[in-house]
């Protein structure tokens, strides 16, 4: 089949935490340039599905397809786990992860933040790294930063260091977890143009976030979880101008 | 200059002993330690076991006792196993507990234990989002400990690795007592044989310093390497 490849899919995932179900079945397809939000409640197991798709949580029950290629897993008295973690470790290499609190190495310079999987990972030589990675710091506004540690930057910073550091692995998908959650407000703005700007050339994300506005503008499909079920899905002007739940009317409703 | 009575040479021999048993023990303690540690936060609840009873074991019993046990019962275990060999398999060997053997491996089992300890705390004061995002990279375990959880947790273990490096360091002179020549041991000899023991004990006492002055300085400068990217923050945020 010469098709191109579906960069991700998750059919039918099911976590649980203790006898707590968190997601009851979720599905989820993303095509290639597809900017796929989802949003909902804390607590609707938004989050916990994003990070079911790189499997740092682990699915109790559902199937995840990464460009094509189907995880293994097996069973064991410990519950399902991925059965070659090797294939979990190459998979993981595609989808690279921003994350809430951006979690940049503290004890690397940003340069070598940016770097590191790309090296260690990929196993790409070195100087072609801090060549790619200059021009990734460039477009993120941070060339002047290349030698600051994390602990030198403001947030805003950090987490386009941290989107620097996810696009030097030339990911297949961009999976953002509340990427501006830990913002302060007038950071946010910086780190929104940063990401509108991926969505515009065509990069496959699938994002966690509150910010409605931005969701509205750049996705091309948005998902509203409820207490770890799909309740509504859509394209963003259908789902977001009119819901046709009463619950994610309200969800959607000004705050005071 | 003090007159040794010719006992210099085998003074500095015995301080090239001490050294070596030193820092032999140190590196097979920081290995043992590094997976007492893991065993220690290990959910296998074998593994764990494991981990708790070597360090209860150790820390519970004199480190004299220990190394006595593990030289005498040592050669009797080897023995007793070459034995079977023998008449099991037809293979004839002899192993003889080398006393300067059985000092590395009786210090370095009891500061493995200590280094457990000290390493579990540093193990955990690793932010989980920082491990996080070397797996969600697809860093293999091996390499995000190498990479990641080793260089942030020396940070908080240093200090610990520190201290137990200088106790570690006096506890070899008891491998005198097994008949393993170190510094203190000629020392003994030499004092029995002069009665001058400020002579030859003093000596041993400044060499002893030195050795640990040279440590502290080295500590130093590894636990500011280990600190960078920590605690500049304030001043450079903009």
């Amino acid at each position: 089949m010469a098709a191109t490849p579906i960069p991700l899919e998750a059919q039918g995932i099911k976590k649980r935490f203790g006898n707590h179900e968190v997601l009851k079945g979720l599905s989820l397809q993303a095509q290639k340039g597809d900017v796929i939000t989802l949003i909902g409640a804390s607590g609707s197991g938004k989050s916990t599905f994003l990070r079911c798709m790189n499997l740092l949580e682990q699915p109790d029950e559902g199937e995840l397809i990464v460009h094509n290629e189907a995880i293994n897993f097996r069973t064991t008295k410990h519950g399902r786990e991925p059965a070659d973690w090797k294939q979990v470790e190459r998979i993981r290499a595609k989808l690279s992860m921003v994350f809430q609190n951006f979690n940049l190495w503290s004890h690397m310079t940003l340069l070598d933040n940016v770097i590191e999987a790309p090296v260690h990972v990929l196993g790409k030589p070195k100087k072609q790294a801090i060549d790619e990675a200059r021009s990734l710091l460039d477009r993120v506004g941070l060339l002047d930063r290349a030698d600051y540690y994390p602990t030198q930057m403001s947030g805003g910073q950090q987490q386009r260091g941290a989107i620097a550091r996810a696009l030097a692995m030339d990911p297949e998908v961009m999976l953002f977890d509340e990427p501006t959650s830990a913002l302060d407000p007038e950071l946010v703005g910086d780190v929104l143009k940063v990401m509108r700007g991926l969505a515009d050339e065509g990069r496959t994300m699938i994002l966690v976030t509150h910010e409605i506005a931005f969701a509205r503008d750049v996705s091309s499909q948005v998902i509203y979880l409820h207490q770890g079920v799909i309740e509504e899905s859509g394209a963003p002007a259908e789902i977001l101008d009119n819901p046709r739940s009463e619950r994610l009317r309200q969800f959607l409703a000004p705050k005071h | 200059m003090i007159d040794l009575q010719g006992y210099g040479p085998r003074l500095l021999e015995g301080a090239l002993v001490t050294l070596e048993l030193a820092v032999l023990s140190l590196i097979l303690a920081v290995i043992l330690g590094l997976l007492t540690a893991s065993a220690k936060l290990s959910r296998n609840r074998l593994i764990h076991g494991v981990g708790t009873l070597y360090t209860t074991l150790i820390r519970g019993v004199p480190d004299l006792v220990l190394m006595m046990l593990l030289f005498y019962g040592g050669q009797i275990g080897i023995n007793m196993l070459t034995d079977q060999l023998y008449y099991a398999f037809d293979i004839d060997i002899f192993i003889n507990v080398d006393a300067f053997v059985a000092g590395v491996i009786t210090i370095g089992l009891i500061f493995g234990a200590y280094m457990g300890e000290t390493f579990r705390g540093a193990f955990q004061s690793v932010e989980e989002g920082q491990m996080e995002a070397a797996r969600a990279y697809g860093m293999s375990p091996l390499l995000a400990f190498r990479r990641v959880r080793f260089p942030l947790m020396m940070r908080h273990a240093l200090p610990g690795i520190g201290n137990n490096w200088m106790v570690l360091l006096k506890t070899t002179a008891l491998v005198s007592i097994i008949g393993l020549t170190d510094m203190v041991r000629v020392a003994a000899e030499a004092t029995k044989a002069t009665h001058e023991p400020f002579l030859f004990m003093i000596p041993v006492a400044v060499i002893y310093l030195l050795i640990a002055t040279v440590s502290e300085w080295g500590f130093a400068k590894l636990s500011k390497r280990y600190n960078t990217g920590f605690g500049e923050a304030s001043e450079w945020n903009n």
